[in-house]
């Protein structure tokens, strides 16, 4: 068949170039292949579409089954986060010259080079630490492969997670560090107060790290990260922490807190929801051998070269990676998240230090007006509520004589989505930047005007029948 | 004066990159300067800021740039002209990496709102399309794969390989072999991510090297098996091109001792549709989106994989999974008590996920076969073409049929010029494209690998075969020019001696300014 992706596929092509090389048919190209490996019959896939017209009309009408964005009101976060993208972002990240490159040398490949430096250098200015890696996967991986590190730094078998993590990320972290590190679990108080107290007496001369978030599952954003420190250090541990950059233009950057090892994801640094395919995860850390040469990842570094004045690149100790000594490196290196770095490097330039400050005071604005509106509610609480508060925060249901997941489906039917089931009396709400005081004001509206179009007990239980499992 | 016609082009293109000469974005800053308005705190809220307390308060602004955003744009766009996307330079140099056409139209299908501004945790009846379009590619590699059950959760190829391994390490736990099973056997020519991932996952990793034909040697992996082998990886064709017709002796004899096998087809772009995992009684395999279906490889990712099983290895599969209930409906099944859980924080790279799914609607079986077919001809025409090139030979020439690429070796060219590998990848870069040599170590000395994919034209195949000739004949002739390139690229030669010294390297502008010019403290 002649396709218009395949040049050579026009049948004289094809013939000149078997008889360029002595073959008669393509058939012989395969002759390394045993027949009874082959397989005997066409592959049975849907016939394709025949035209770009036609594949448009197929995506869109599988995609007409999604709901328009705008039909809902959300409140969604716990990991994904609606945050305003910059249109110069999506123009850079998709052009052809990076969007389809991949791992081409410093030379020819240059500018990928300088901006995934430029990336790792203004995380270093959110973090003040001086390295930073090219992005992993996510989040989920850089906090997985960060308590790895710690391991292996300390040669120590245990590590100690504190307050509120996602499940899946425990999960993630779980699945990642088996038969290599133990862990320890110090789950969040009601009141998200970290008990310090309960950790000085869960550090062990085993552990390894202390791994701590801030902004934690619950989005409180923790003071305690100095007393952390201290804990994790008297013990000969690191203090391991994640952290989402965007809070950093108004919170304290968690290294100067006494994080050893910070990590984190930086969806929210430019890169749509992409119903959560759209993350990236960071690692940072003092620029001090024992922690570098832990890390799996690629490091870009600047060098110089033969002309004065002229910036080159290079991989920054490259003997330590899966790339040069197979599993001998450390963990693996492989393709990740590269063009996400590039997208948060350029959100990073365009918002510089005033527009991340700014960012992060509407979040704090809007999260706070959100979290007291809603605790004003009667019947709705937010037990954490006297902490500092980033983009979310658990609310407790517990007295409204509904579960959570009553609540989503009867904010459903209101066309909002009114935050993630955590546990059925609890629901996790997320505000941003997105958010308007009058966005907030339908949530809250929501849970006070309960003798509403409130359905039907047995309409609601359909729905909870139907709902399945939505997380 | 110059006068028509205009004479005809020179053999060889007369590339320059740009040179922009750009100075590093910090150096472009102007103290005042914003490239975005952000929404403050809405009006409507009528109380002052939040006040951190005191210790939680950043002290110091980031020292973030400050700059307009034209001037952000033309830098940026500025430094992607100093890149070569494999849109516009005949990108069959980086050997392994499948650097084939990746269709416009997936980019104009996925540019949509309903994917873009989409909350995984949003309610699944409102994300029926999406799910719809996750469960269709899955069955699709189902098919291509021969597989019972597919998970496109895994966020790349190596991360698909992690997934399959700790599907195995779950696969033997269920069956009270954990503390037995402790030895996972790859081979050399696999992709050093098999290796990396399994010791990673805490086993202990058995190389088998190849034999003197270049195939895996199955001696070897009759020693090497045993009660405590947990699975094979391994690639097939592996790296040289070499297809191993004895594959499925190599999965019996794993299978005899209690093993698993597991089948790396990152890059199957060769045999679409000719031979599958299934036909070599693979228990697991898995598939990189960006490389065999089309998804473009995004500077270094977000790209995409895909983990394929049997039925037997379908419970410990990523989850939760997409079902299709039997009014066609999609949900996700979170409820499996065996599952390695979450590799991924949702479901997948949503984007490289549609895009693989269009692509495929694209081709259809007649297509995918057609792609296999003119990758594998493509490969064996540029063979014969750098064969030819004095100099340069084949490893393992004694095998030469070669399926979707070639491992190559400069030794006599190195031999005979002292010009090395990696020289002669300096200077083909001032022609306009790519050259790799190859994943280390170097088994087969001086090693080059070229992957022509079904992207290239004939003529585009004859050009890349001309650069290559040219630069051979200047390390014979010319070889000052080939050791000091490159000359027409955007930068120079840089020196790599301060990358691996802790106390000169620099990952980061603030270390750069810190160690070189005092500026800064460390915290």
């Amino acid at each position: 068949m002649i396709h218009p992706y395949i040049p050579n596929s026009v049948p004289a092509v094809k013939q000149a170039m078997l008889d360029a090389i002595g073959l008669e048919s393509t058939e012989d190209l395969y002759r390394a292949i045993p027949a009874d490996l082959r397989l005997d019959r066409p592959l049975d896939l849907p016939a394709p579409a025949r035209s770009e017209a036609e594949l448009l009309r197929h995506v869109r009408g599988l995609l007409a089954k999604n709901a328009s964005p705008e039909r809902k009101l959300c409140f969604l976060g716990g990991g994904t986060f609606p945050h305003d993208v910059p249109a110069v972002v999506d123009e850079v990240i998709n052009r052809g010259e990076f969007l389809t490159a991949y791992a081409g040398e410093p030379y020819e490949d240059h500018g990928r080079f300088q901006a995934l430096f430029e990336y790792c250098s203004q995380m270093g200015e959110m973090l003040t630490m001086d390295v930073v890696n090219v992005p992993v996967y996510d989040g989920f991986q850089a906090a997985s492969t960060a308590l790895r590190m710690a391991g292996r730094m300390t040669g120590r078998g245990r590590v100690l997670l504190v307050g509120a993590i996602g499940a899946d990320k425990r999960s993630r972290i779980g699945d990642y560090c088996a038969r290599a590190l133990d862990l320890d679990v110090l789950p969040a108080a009601a009141d998200g107060v970290i008990d310090l107290d309960a950790v000085r007496a869960a550090v062990g001369p085993d552990t390894a790290a202390i791994y701590v978030e801030t902004p934690d599952y619950h989005g409180v954003v923790h003071a305690e990260l100095p007393d952390l420190a201290a804990i994790a250090h008297d013990a000969g541990a690191e203090l391991v922490v994640y952290t989402d950059p965007i809070s950093l233009g108004v919170v304290a950057p968690p290294a100067e807190l006494g994080a050893d090892i910070v990590c984190g994801d930086i969806q929210s640094l430019g890169v749509h929801q992409w119903f959560g395919g759209g993350h990236g995860g960071f690692i940072a850390v003092r620029d001090e051998v024992r922690y570098v040469m832990e890390l799996p990842s690629r490091l870009f570094g600047i060098a110089a070269t033969r002309v004065p004045g002229e910036y080159g690149f290079g991989d920054v100790a490259y003997e330590r990676t899966s790339f040069a000594i197979r599993e001998d490196g450390k963990e693996w290196v492989g393709t990740a998240a590269a063009l996400w770095g590039i997208a948060a490097a350029v959100y990073l330039s365009l918002m510089g230090p005033a527009g991340m400050r700014e960012v992060g005071e509407t979040v704090l604005a809007h999260t706070r007006y959100a979290l007291r509106s809603l605790a004003d509610v009667p019947g709705l609480a937010v037990p954490s509520a006297a902490l500092p508060h980033f983009r979310e925060f658990a609310l407790d249901v517990s007295g409204s004589g509904r579960s959570a997941r009553e609540w989503v489906v009867l904010g459903r039917l209101a066309g909002i989505e009114p935050g993630i089931v955590i546990d059925d009396v609890t629901l996790l709400v997320c505000v941003t930047e997105v958010h308007s005081v009058s966005d907030i004001d339908r949530l809250v509206e929501l849970f006070a005007e309960t003798a509403g179009s409130i359905p039907s007990a047995g309409t609601l239980a359909g729905r909870l029948a139907t709902e399945g499992s939505a997380r | 004066m110059s006068r028509l016609p205009v004479a005809p082009k020179p053999p060889l293109r007369r590339f320059h990159q740009a040179r922009w000469d750009e100075p590093i974005v910090f150096e472009l800053s102007t103290p005042g300067s914003r490239g975005v308005g952000v929404t403050g705190p809405d009006p409507a809220i009528g109380e002052p800021n939040v006040t951190l307390p005191p210790v939680l308060a950043r002290a110091t602004p980031p020292a973030l740039p400050e700059l307009s955003q034209p001037q952000v744009l033309r830098h940026y766009v500025r430094l992607s002209q100093e890149n070569l996307g494999a849109d516009f330079n005949i990108d069959v140099g980086q050997g392994t990496c499948t650097m084939k056409y990746s269709p416009k139209i997936n980019e104009v299908a996925i540019r949509d709102a309903r994917l873009i501004d989409a909350h995984p945790a949003q309610d699944v009846a409102d994300a029926q399309g999406t799910l719809e379009i996750i469960y269709r590619l899955e069955r699709m590699l189902a098919e291509i794969s021969g597989m019972d059950a597919v998970s496109v959760q895994p966020a790349a190829g190596s991360a698909a390989i992690w997934a399959n391994v700790s599907m195995i390490r779950g696969y033997h736990a269920a069956r009270g072999e954990a503390d037995q099973r402790t030895e996972i056997i790859t081979t050399a020519f696999s992709h050093p991510s098999n290796a990396a991932c399994a010791k990673t996952a805490g086993f202990t990793v058995i190389t088998l090297q190849p034999d003197a034909n270049g195939y895996p040697d199955i001696e070897a992996l009759k020693v090497a098996v045993s009660d405590r082998t947990a699975a094979l990886l391994i690639t097939n064709p592996e790296d040289t091109g070499i297809y191993n017709p004895r594959i499925r002796e190599f999965v019996e004899i794993v299978h005899a001792a209690g093993g698993l096998a597991c089948y790396d087809q990152a890059n199957a772009n060769g045999i679409l549709g000719i031979t599958r995992a299934r036909e070599a009684g693979f228990d697991l395999s898995h598939f990189n989106l960006h490389k065999t279906f089309s998804t473009p490889h995004a500077c270094g990712g977000p790209a995409a994989g895909a983990s394929c099983v049997s039925a037997a290895l379908e419970p410990f599969l990523p989850g939760p999974v997409v079902v299709r209930d039997a009014d066609g409906t999609f949900r996700l099944d979170a409820d499996r008590p065996l599952s390695i859980g979450k590799v991924s924080p949702f479901y997948g790279v949503i984007p490289n996920i549609v895009r693989a799914y269009t692509w495929i609607m694209t081709m259809g079986a007649e297509g995918l076969r057609e792609v296999a077919e003119v990758a594998a001809l493509n490969n064996n025409y540029l063979a014969a073409r750098i064969l030819a090139v004095p100099g340069a030979s084949m490893g393992y020439p004694a095998t030469p049929d070669r399926v979707e690429q070639v491992r190559y070796t400069w030794q006599q060219l190195a031999d005979e010029t002292g010009v090395t590998t990696e020289q002669i990848g300096w200077r083909i870069a001032d022609f306009g494209t790519h050259y790799w040599t190859s994943h280390h170590p170097f088994v087969i000395p001086e090693p080059f690998t070229l992957e022509p994919t079904e992207s290239y034209s004939r003529a585009e195949l004859d050009e890349y075969a001309r650069i290559v000739a040219e630069v051979a004949r200047e390390a014979r002739e010319d070889p000052e020019t080939v050791r000091t390139a490159p000359h027409r690229q955007t930068v120079h030669q840089a020196g790599d001696e301060d990358l691996d010294d802790p106390d000169r390297w620099a990952v980061t502008w603030r270390a750069y300014r810190r160690k070189y010019f005092g500026e800064g403290v460390t915290p």
